[in-house]
């Protein structure tokens, strides 16, 4: 249970937060055209005859935007409705050709679902919390208004006009901003899993609506307010706090809180009223007459679940069987790039633990010093590998381990290849240490017989002395055990 | 020589590839009528050019020997179908200038067939209407005259009213329909042609100007039932960019022909039977039935019980879609844009809409926005459904005991334009006998039976089993044989 509270005049209130999460779908052509729906194109260059609503222009489902959004309901074990059905939102604005949008409301095509937001202490969520999934439901985006073109007219792009989204409702599950941030973030970690969003909030291919209301603790559920197309994690956590607040205030100065729908504004960091359910619209749905059922199946859905990726919940599951810490697990396994690096470096002979905690250290280290994400990293986890299972067949030491890596980094050689050239080889050759061993004991007989008196800290002066002369390249462990001999 | 414009679809395309004549004499005979024409005001754009230019390669390819299924043969075409570079505008203010740049599905397959376009022909504003007196571009007129002596300029019936016209008129020998709610049966039955509106969604609806979606299908009229069938094997198909087109392959309908209905039963719906309706139009009915048993047929009464709730279910389902389709003409993209000075968006949006819809098309948008509306939904349009539901049922049971069902296509011959206008509800009743075969998505066509007492033309409807447009086509046969229809109006354009 979260203890987040609003500290009112009157007493503690509670916030009680769900999420309308608007996700594009990763797919090359728009939900109902085969126009295209690359970011960043030149304003109307991505349009097709359907997405400009063209007298007799008809929308045909794109296979894939469905598929995806399937898979995506798997991914959260959602049901999936074999049968579903699209329904047309009547709304006129000169972003939207149609003068309706094409959406799912009677019918979607996921039902219940939920994930599971892991336990942070630090964050106030004391442990791990399943947040409720109402539905799924695939839509068609809008155009795009630009108003900065002319001095009195606006100008329309349609590139977006007919995009794929889905439209991911929570239950009235959340109550601290904590919980709504992590519900996000793993909401985009699985949506990047399975590869039906690339989850870029910075280009709009997620943004959520954001429903907030308050309570006093253990009452029914208050008023809630919307606040449309908020478009990263730290807005949304933003947003909750700021109106949570204004409606606590609000109604101990005597007010009550209007369901009405939100604007946020990051610059002051506040919200202000865009309409209220009043001035709402009648959008008077019904079944797109364009369009027949659809109707899903079981080979689709059997294609669906099959090519679901390992997800993050299980994947972290597995890592923590691996021996991995709970910590290294949750690193590894937030960004759908770094866990598939991490299992091709399993996959390549790597042992579990000091893998993790090589990447998680040294590799991400690097990483972030020289600026890259892992999905360009220098070293490739099969380069890693090898030189993993040097240091772990003793082959190089994990000083001379670093060694190597920042010249792998520079050159991009394989660590074999390295160590080879520049004779870094650790030597487990007990004659030539033996040799060593016994001129260094002659040169510090004094040494040898303080330390034959009891003086036992001098074994470190040993070791120190033979790995200097060995130039590093010795194994410790026969070091230890030759000295120890020579010693005894 | 023969009158070229007397000569069938058939004719034309047997005459062309015997040698008889040249398509560019038959697209020339045509042309000169059109252009003869002007008083029936059947079209909308002319295009002489492209008939000409179609029957050029038509005689080319006759000399290549690589013709076409229809080489030679110009057809008309209903300006709800948008062709590549000609204007498109469903007979509105709206999208009067509106030249589109793609040609639709069942256009661009007649002109693949070796067609020729000549011209957009007239029809009611967006298909709605039952008299074409809603084209912005004014009235069609009928060529039939009642036989009193009077000189009452007739309707040609709508929405296909140009089609319907100009193949009566001889002003060409086919053209294409749409049908939504009777719209071609109806226009076809009023100037004594045949017309087909095929199972839903074996014609594509790409590119035809939307009014119902769910309602709307394209099909051939023509002066007879072998001309149908050849029109429709040539504009039927699947295509991937109709969600709702049917993915079958199309039947040879013309080589199937055949009037032999020995072996198939004839339902003849008993609430068909309307008190108070025009005797001409029980006699011929009942001169239909005993044609088609002459055929061979047996004929049954059947039930068709939900009949009376098919129309104000119509009248529901077709302006609540049409609501919506008709939202995009909005003045943002393209056709009228109407910008008064200092206006914002909504009253672009108002003075736009406020001009470029004729009042018919406002009253449906009107109706259609009202039963959708929030708090109305469930009492008409979720009722409306379930009729739609019960009407395909009946219909469903009622083939289990016949193969096709024979009525009349409209309960009245042609009406004096001016006649209904006033009261629309009266309008609406002439698809009584045409909308539920709609609604259930069946083919049905019309064929020409009788002239009533005035001298006017009345058809017969046949309602066939979904994807059964042969049982249709053959019946429609059976009839055309039997009642030698051959009455024609007089020329006096």
């Amino acid at each position: 249970m979260s203890d987040y509270r609003i500290k009112g005049e009157t007493g503690e209130w509670e916030v009680v937060i769900g999420l309308e999460v608007h996700a594009q779908v990763t797919s090359n052509a728009k939900l109902f055209s085969g126009a295209a729906t690359a970011f960043g194109a030149e304003p109307n260059t991505q349009v097709s005859l359907v997405d400009a609503a063209m007298p007799g222009m008809l929308p045909v489902p794109n296979r894939e935007c469905i598929r995806q959004a399937v898979r995506t309901g798997m991914a959260i074990e959602a049901q999936i409705n074999k049968y579903s059905r699209f329904d047309r939102k009547n709304y006129f604005y000169a972003d939207l050709p149609q003068g309706y949008q094409i959406s799912q409301l009677y019918h979607p095509i996921v039902g219940e679902g939920s994930l599971t937001i892991a336990a942070d202490e630090k964050a106030g969520i004391p442990t791990d919390k399943a947040i409720g999934v109402e539905r799924i439901h695939v839509e068609q985006d809008a155009g795009k208004l630009m108003h900065d073109q002319h001095p009195t007219m606006s100008y329309v792009d349609l590139n977006r006009s007919g995009v794929a989204l889905m439209e991911i409702v929570s239950r009235p599950d959340m109550r601290s901003p904590a919980e709504a941030g992590a519900y996000v973030r793993k909401l985009r970690s699985i949506l990047r899993y399975v590869g039906s969003c690339d989850g870029n909030m910075e280009e709009g291919s997620m943004r959520a609506d954001v429903n907030v209301s308050v309570r006093k603790p253990g009452d029914e559920f208050g008023t809630r307010t919307e606040t449309k197309n908020v478009n990263s994690v730290r807005f949304v956590m933003a947003v909750i706090e700021g109106e949570a607040k204004r409606q606590v205030e609000l109604i101990e100065s005597g007010g009550t809180v209007v369901q009405e729908t939100r604007l946020y504004d990051p610059d002051r960091n506040e919200t202000r009223s865009m309409r209220s359910k009043e001035d709402a619209h009648d959008y008077r749905y019904f079944p797109d007459p364009d369009l027949l059922p659809l109707i899903l199946d079981d080979d689709f859905l059997a294609e669906c679940r099959d090519s679901l990726p390992e997800l993050p919940d299980a994947k972290r599951a597995r890592y923590l069987a691996a021996g991995i810490s709970p910590y290294n697990a949750d690193v590894l396994t937030a960004e759908v790039e770094a866990a598939r690096w991490f299992d091709t470096l399993l996959d390549a002979g790597a042992k579990p633990v000091a893998a993790a905690n090589w990447v998680t250290s040294e590799l991400f280290g690097a990483l972030n010093r020289m600026g890259r994400d892992i999905s360009d990293s220098p070293v490739s986890p099969e380069h890693a590998a090898e030189l993993l299972a040097l240091v772990a067949d003793g082959t190089i030491s994990g000083t001379i381990a670093k060694a190597v890596f920042e010249k792998m980094l520079e050159s991009g050689d394989a660590a074999g290849v390295i160590v080879e050239r520049d004779g870094l080889k650790q030597t487990s050759d007990t004659g030539a240490i033996e040799a060593e061993i016994a001129k260094i004991l002659t040169a510090n007989a004094d040494k040898v017989e303080q330390y034959k008196g009891g003086k036992e800290a001098l074994f470190g002066f040993f070791v120190g002395q033979t790995m200097k002369a060995m130039q590093g390249k010795a194994n410790p462990q026969v070091v230890n055990e030759l000295l120890k001999k020579a010693l005894g | 020589m023969t009158d070229l414009t007397n000569l069938t679809v058939a004719q034309i395309r047997d005459g062309h590839r015997a040698g008889d004549f040249s398509a560019v004499e038959v697209a020339e005979a045509f042309n000169a009528n059109v252009a003869g024409a002007k008083l029936l005001n059947a079209f909308i754009v002319e295009t002489p050019e492209h008939a000409l230019a179609a029957a050029k390669a038509a005689d080319a390819d006759r000399a290549a020997g690589t013709l076409k299924p229809l080489s030679g043969v110009p057809i008309g075409m209903k300006d709800l179908f948008a062709t590549n570079g000609v204007q498109t505008t469903a007979a509105s203010h709206m999208l009067e200038g509106f030249v589109p740049r793609y040609e639709s599905t069942v256009s661009a397959k007649l002109w693949d067939a070796g067609c020729g376009m000549l011209g957009k022909l007239n029809l009611d504003q967006f298909a709605m209407g039952s008299s074409n007196e809603t084209s912005y571009f004014g009235n069609v007129i009928s060529p039939w005259k009642r036989n009193d002596g009077g000189n009452a300029a007739l309707a040609p019936g709508g929405s296909s009213g140009g089609s319907s016209t100009a193949i009566a008129a001889r002003l060409c020998p086919a053209a294409t329909g749409t049908d939504t709610g009777g719209s071609i049966r109806q226009p076809a039955a009023f100037t004594g042609i045949s017309g087909i509106k095929p199972t839903y969604g074996r014609c594509s609806r790409w590119g035809i100007v939307a009014f119902a979606s769910s309602l709307d299908q394209a099909g051939p009229m023509a002066r007879d039932v072998r001309d149908c069938a050849i029109m429709l094997e040539n504009m039927a198909g699947f295509d991937p960019k109709d969600a709702t087109s049917l993915d079958m392959a199309v039947p040879n309908w013309e080589a199937a022909l055949s009037s032999d209905l020995k072996g198939k039963t004839v339902g003849i719906p008993k609430e068909y039977r309307l008190e108070g309706i025009d005797p001409d139009i029980d006699a011929m009915w009942d001169a239909g039935i005993a044609m088609l048993k002459d055929a061979g047929a047996d004929v049954v009464e059947i039930s068709l019980p939900h009949t009376k709730y098919a129309l104000p279910a119509y009248y529901i389902i077709a302006p609540a879609e049409a609501s919506s389709n008709l939202a995009r003409y909005d003045g943002v993209r393209y056709g009228l844009r109407d910008l008064p000075d200092g206006a914002g968006l909504q009253d672009m949006y108002a003075a736009t809409r406020a001009d470029g819809f004729g009042p018919e098309v406002k009253r449906r948008i009107m109706i259609g926005t009202y039963v959708l509306s929030a708090g109305f939904y469930d009492a008409y349009y979720t009722q409306a459904q379930k009729v739609r539901t019960l009407i395909a049922r009946d219909f469903e049971q009622a083939f289990g005991v016949c193969d096709v069902i024979l009525a009349p296509t409209a309960p009245s011959a042609a009406f004096g334009l001016g006649e209904k206008m006033a009261d629309p509800l009266a309008m609406y009743l002439n698809d009584v006998f045409a909308v539920p075969a709609s609604l259930a998505g069946l083919p049905a066509m019309s064929v020409p039976a009788a002239l009533n007492r005035e001298g006017l033309p009345l058809g017969l409807q046949i309602i066939g089993k979904a994807f059964d447009e042969q049982g249709v086509l053959n019946a429609g046969l059976a009839i055309e044989e039997r009642a030698g229809f051959n009455a024609r109006a007089e020329k006096w354009w």
